[in-house]
């Protein structure tokens, strides 16, 4: 199927409507299935022993006690998970956060697992494990990691990105570039030049449900696991390489997903719960408490970024530099580089460039969250921005309007731009009666715009009819934010029947090929095309049976509204065949009527948007009110409306809670100590507004209805946005994320001195 | 680990006292329950107070309200003549967790927990009240500001249970009030807090006042000359500025990944201020 497809703007029947969702029902009655809602005859409760410590040798760990205890079904250890990667570095970083080797690299790193008859007989077992530690200096500050004083985690990194290539082992993993133009020219041009630098720190997804998984290995090698998860098929990948089973004989089921936002993308316990099974030979089921899933699973990096902006009095910006410091958690990873790309992409600057240092800390390992690294860096270039808008006397918005990137733009990550949506969003903002609003006392209005690029892959859909006419449609590609509902749309307007006539499953790994998992802002846009690709080849097939059935050529069939019809005036007497009418007859037709797509889905189309805040700050305590609240942002084609303006608030809320509150606080003894939810705030329902939406429809060519996603970009301005309206209640810029009471409280008191 | 649900106080009180282990008493169960799940305390023993004749009633007597220990927050919410005649006390018991957690939480529980944040214990403190104790070797009374001893830690000897929190008569033009910092607006713990109670006479002139201090220390603080600063003026803008600092000054907080020193003792005085000023209000001052 080719996919260079270009988009047909027609008259849509059901894209676009707000249907109920599929899986709504279940879920609010509290009938769907979760990660640990799975369960098998059988079952043994697993624990993991996590480190105390943030950096330290492991020189002995001595199970035999815990054995011994009555109910212990099996233990493992790094010894029981040989390293099968045949020297692939990437996957045994895995391997090894899943379960420390040689050395525990933070505090929370699995040591053992403990599979017994029930949860007490586990936890007595933890505890008569006994780990004989060497404790090693520790560095969890990016700045300091980066510092040639500090302990170095890593005896086998070495930067990459630098030439020549350092021959001494550092915590500096990678360095990259990005950018084009001539800054000092650029910067001799400019009227103003502004120079700051920013910190974010660590936040987690916040999801709430925690990872869990089921695990079956029997005897023969066959393995099944249930578990909560935004790619089946990834984690059935990686955890059989890991563990030296075939991936046709590991069966992973997804269940339903309480959140996941880029967490549940990295496997955890999961091949702890595999090993487990197969050493004690039954079940094996592992779910994290809260606690773990702070401690243990993949928060974003804490950055520390310099930007340097310069400008001319007329608002044109001349050059643009920024310096962004990310870390990877424990292992090696590229959250800088992604910043990088990201840092003046809603601009057009004729000479701008990002350098990315990327570092390893004694932190748990960094996934993915929500338009990764892209929040913290819009953060810093947007205060900036702010700060040249005020510095010239110019309307922010009139300046970012001056320098948005358009159709044509060279990108500063390289790409050239077709019809993009920044321009629009900022147009919409300035027109938007939000912008115009009277404030309250000590109140401030703060605006910002942001991109994420968005992601295609690999993507299966099978699509059945029923033998009563009725269609089911199953993709690999996991449902985590409404996408099923997506993908019923999208094969009921190509077949021209109800959206209730289509049901929509996510299959398992052993019925679909290869999906790539949930990330990336993928999900709807790569599954909807491949719905739509499965449903045209389904109706090519409908056709050649309705012609069958009418003993005529199959060129003389069209499909219309549900219906095959045959063409030209000699055909007049023949009444249409519906879908019904072909399904029924199937079995004389030439058997069951299905259509299959598996692509490829290139070209995503990126996305941008841009929020207004308004927020209230208490001058007496430094406690921070939102009190109105607009998202503005492309989506190409929204295909259900309600969905996607969920995904604005949503990703609006978790910017806000990131912005104001939600922090990984370490003490001074590398010790993570606020791992639960009364001292990691998120925000609740009454800390929030109402949050509005807007959506804008610029279509994207390269999917047949215009997609685009839209799961991400929604986080990227808050903090920007958030950051610049308490500047503006306060008038103190802050600098320093999140926001909290006592860091507005001590900033706004060391303006005064 | 047994489970026992007695009856009388007396009871309770000779299972507490027999225990040799680990022996906690299970009220609403917010804390000891988490706490339990949490694998921080594996008790032998928990003995369930819900039972116990009187221990589920708010009682009004001639010398004022006793709250019986197994009270769950949401009745005193739902007591109207409670809530109009200490609103202070009131606005405690609707910060203590969410909705559903007041459905079950006791003020008892949450003072015998003895975290220096508990919500009940400023208002409390602040109203005078006083806790009956059974035990032992018989009943007796304890000031709330002496019950906890230290962070996680309380007064009462070994056997000994609280059966009643005792608030004094309410007196005439008297008002009070419990103001707490939090990041966010519920589901949130103490960063500090004030409860102020004070009586004003016709004039408007404070007559009598009580001013409590939390999260500011390893209990919650009674601030004698923090009241001294207010009785004797009509709360004017330099009572005020005493009053704030203070409190400011008797803060003896920590840094913690839920504030600053700085931070506690700079709100603590802001905080008592605004909650003087409702009380005022609420005693009829103007």
């Amino acid at each position: 199927m080719p996919l260079d497809q270009d988009l047909e703007i027609k008259k849509f029947k059901v894209i676009g409507t707000r249907v109920r969702r599929p899986d709504g029902v279940d879920k609010v009655t509290g009938r769907a299935r979760y990660g640990a809602d799975a369960s098998a005859p059988g079952q043994l409760v697993a624990l993991v022993l996590r480190s105390p410590h943030p950096h330290a040798i492991i020189k002995k760990i001595d199970i035999s006690k815990a054995e011994k205890l009555l109910g212990v079904k099996a233990i493992i250890t790094s010894a029981d998970l040989p390293d099968l990667t045949g020297g692939d570095r990437g996957m045994l970083d895995i391997l090894e956060n899943c379960m420390a080797r040689k050395k525990v690299l933070y505090d929370g790193h699995a040591v053992a697992a403990v599979a017994a008859i029930d949860a007490t007989t586990a936890r007595a077992a933890l505890k008569l494990i006994k780990v004989d530690y060497q404790v090693l200096p520790h560095v969890t500050d990016v700045d300091e990691a980066l510092k040639p004083t500090s302990p170095v985690i890593h005896d086998h990194i070495f930067t990459d990105g630098i030439e020549p290539k350092p021959t001494k082992a550092s915590n500096f993993n990678k360095q990259a570039e990005y950018g084009h133009g001539d800054l000092d020219a650029g910067f001799a041009e400019a009227d103003v030049i502004i120079e700051k630098s920013y910190k974010t720190e660590q936040t987690h997804q916040g999801y709430i449900e925690p990872h869990s998984c089921l695990a079956s290995v029997s005897p023969d090698g066959a393995a099944e696991m249930w578990v909560c998860t935004q790619g089946h098929f990834v984690y059935r990948n990686q955890c059989a390489a890991l563990l030296g089973l075939d991936a046709n004989k590991l069966r992973v089921t997804a269940s339903e997903i309480g959140g996941g936002f880029g967490g549940k993308t990295h496997i955890w316990t999961e091949p702890l719960a595999l090993a487990l099974s197969r050493k004690a030979n039954r079940p094996v089921k592992l779910t994290m408490s809260r606690e773990e899933v702070f401690r243990c699973t993949g928060p974003t990096s804490s950055t520390s970024i310099d930007v340097k902006i310069g400008a001319k009095k007329d608002g044109t910006i001349t050059a643009a530099f920024a310096e962004l410091r990310y870390h990877g958690g424990a292992f090696p990873a590229n959250w800088a580089e992604f910043g990088a790309m990201t840092t003046w992409a809603c601009y057009d600057i004729k000479n701008c460039k990002s350098l990315s240092k990327d570092a390893v800390v004694n932190r748990p390992k960094t996934a993915a969250y929500r338009a990764p690294s892209a929040p913290q860096s819009c953060f810093a270039v947007e205060n900036t921005i702010d700060e040249v808008a005020k510095a010239i006397g110019m309307d922010p918005i009139e300046l970012r309007i001056k320098n948005a990137a358009k159709e044509g733009t060279k990108s500063s990550y390289g790409p050239v731009y077709g019809p993009i949506g920044i321009g629009a969003t900022l147009q919409a903002a300035k027109n938007h009666p939000h912008m115009k609003a009277p404030l309250a006392k000590d109140t401030g209005r703060g605006m910002a715009c942001g991109f994420w690029f968005n992601f295609g892959g690999q993507t299966c859909v099978d699509l059945n009819v029923t033998p009563d006419g009725t269609v089911t449609v199953a993709v690999g590609t996991m449902d985590v934010g409404g996408s099923r509902a997506s993908l019923a749309l999208a094969a009921a307007e190509e077949l021209g029947v109800p959206y209730e006539a289509v049901r929509v499953i996510v299959a398992d790994t052993s019925s679909l090929g290869h999906n790539d998992m949930t990330d990336g802002s993928r999900g709807t846009f790569s599954s909807s095309m491949a719905a739509v690709f499965a449903a045209r080849n389904a109706i090519t097939v409908l056709r050649e049976r309705a012609a069958k059935t009418w003993e005529i050529p199959v060129g003389d069939v069209e499909w219309v509204d549900g219906e095959a019809k045959a063409k030209g005036a000699s055909r007049g007497n023949l009444a249409p065949l519906t879908l019904k009418d072909l399904a029924k007859g199937a079995g004389g037709t030439g058997g069951p009527i299905a259509g299959h797509s598996e692509i490829v889905a290139d070209n995503a189309g990126v996305s941008f948007g841009t929020h207004i805040c308004d927020a209230h700050v208490d001058k007496e305590t430094g406690k921070t009110t939102i009190t109105r609240y607009t998202v503005i942002q492309d989506a190409g084609k929204a295909m259900h409306p309600s969905y996607v303006e969920g995904q604005y608030q949503g990703g609006a809320a978790q910017g806000i809670g990131w912005a104001l509150n939600e922090e990984y606080v370490y003490g001074t003894n590398g010790r993570l100590q606020n791992a639960a939810f009364l001292d990691y705030r998120i925000p609740v329902c009454s800390d929030l507004p109402m949050i509005d939406t807007q959506i804008l429809e610029i279509p994207n060519p390269h999917h047949p209805y215009g997609v685009r996603g839209v799961g991400e970009t929604p986080i990227v301005p808050p903090l920007a946005a958030v950051s610049i309206a308490v500047t503006n209640a306060t008038g103190v810029r802050m600098h320093h994320i999140p926001m909290s009471p006592p860091r507005i409280l001590k900033a706004i008191k060391s303006a005064r001195m | 680990m047994r489970y026992e649900t007695p009856s009388t106080a007396k009871e309770a009180v000779s299972l507490m006292a027999k225990e040799k282990g680990i022996a906690y008493i299970l009220a609403g169960g917010t804390d000891l329950l988490v706490k339990m799940k949490a694998g921080m305390i594996e008790p032998d023993l928990v003995v369930d107070i819900k039972r116990v004749k009187g221990m589920n009633e708010i009682k009004k007597g001639v010398g004022g309200y006793s709250i019986g220990a197994a009270v769950p927050c949401v009745a005193i919410l739902e007591n109207a003549a409670f809530v109009k005649a200490w609103p202070g006390v009131a606005d405690a018991a609707n910060l203590i967790g969410s909705r559903q957690v007041q459905g079950r939480s006791t003020m008892t529980g949450n003072m015998c927990n003895a975290s220096p944040a508990a919500d009940s214990v400023p208002a409390l403190v602040a109203a005078g009240a006083k806790v009956s104790i059974a035990g032992p070797k018989g009943n007796r009374k304890l000031a709330v500001e002496d019950v906890a001893a230290g962070v996680g830690r309380n007064n009462l000897k070994k056997g000994e249970i609280i059966t009643s929190i005792d608030l004094p008569k309410k007196a005439a033009k008297s008002g009070d009030a419990y103001l707490r910092f939090t990041p966010r607006t519920e589901m949130d713990i103490a960063v500090v807090s004030v409860g102020v109670n004070l009586t004003i006479d016709g004039k408007g002139v404070i007559t009598k006042a009580r001013v409590a201090l939390g999260a500011v220390s390893t209990t919650v603080l009674l601030v004698k000359e923090a009241a001294n600063a207010i009785i004797g003026t009509k709360l004017d803008d330099a009572a005020k500025a005493n009053l704030a600092a203070i409190c400011s000054a008797a803060c003896k907080p920590i840094d913690d990944k839920r504030g600053t020193i700085e931070f506690r003792t700079d709100v603590a005085g802001v905080l008592a201020r605004r909650a003087a000023e409702t009380a005022y209000a609420r005693a009829g001052g103007k």
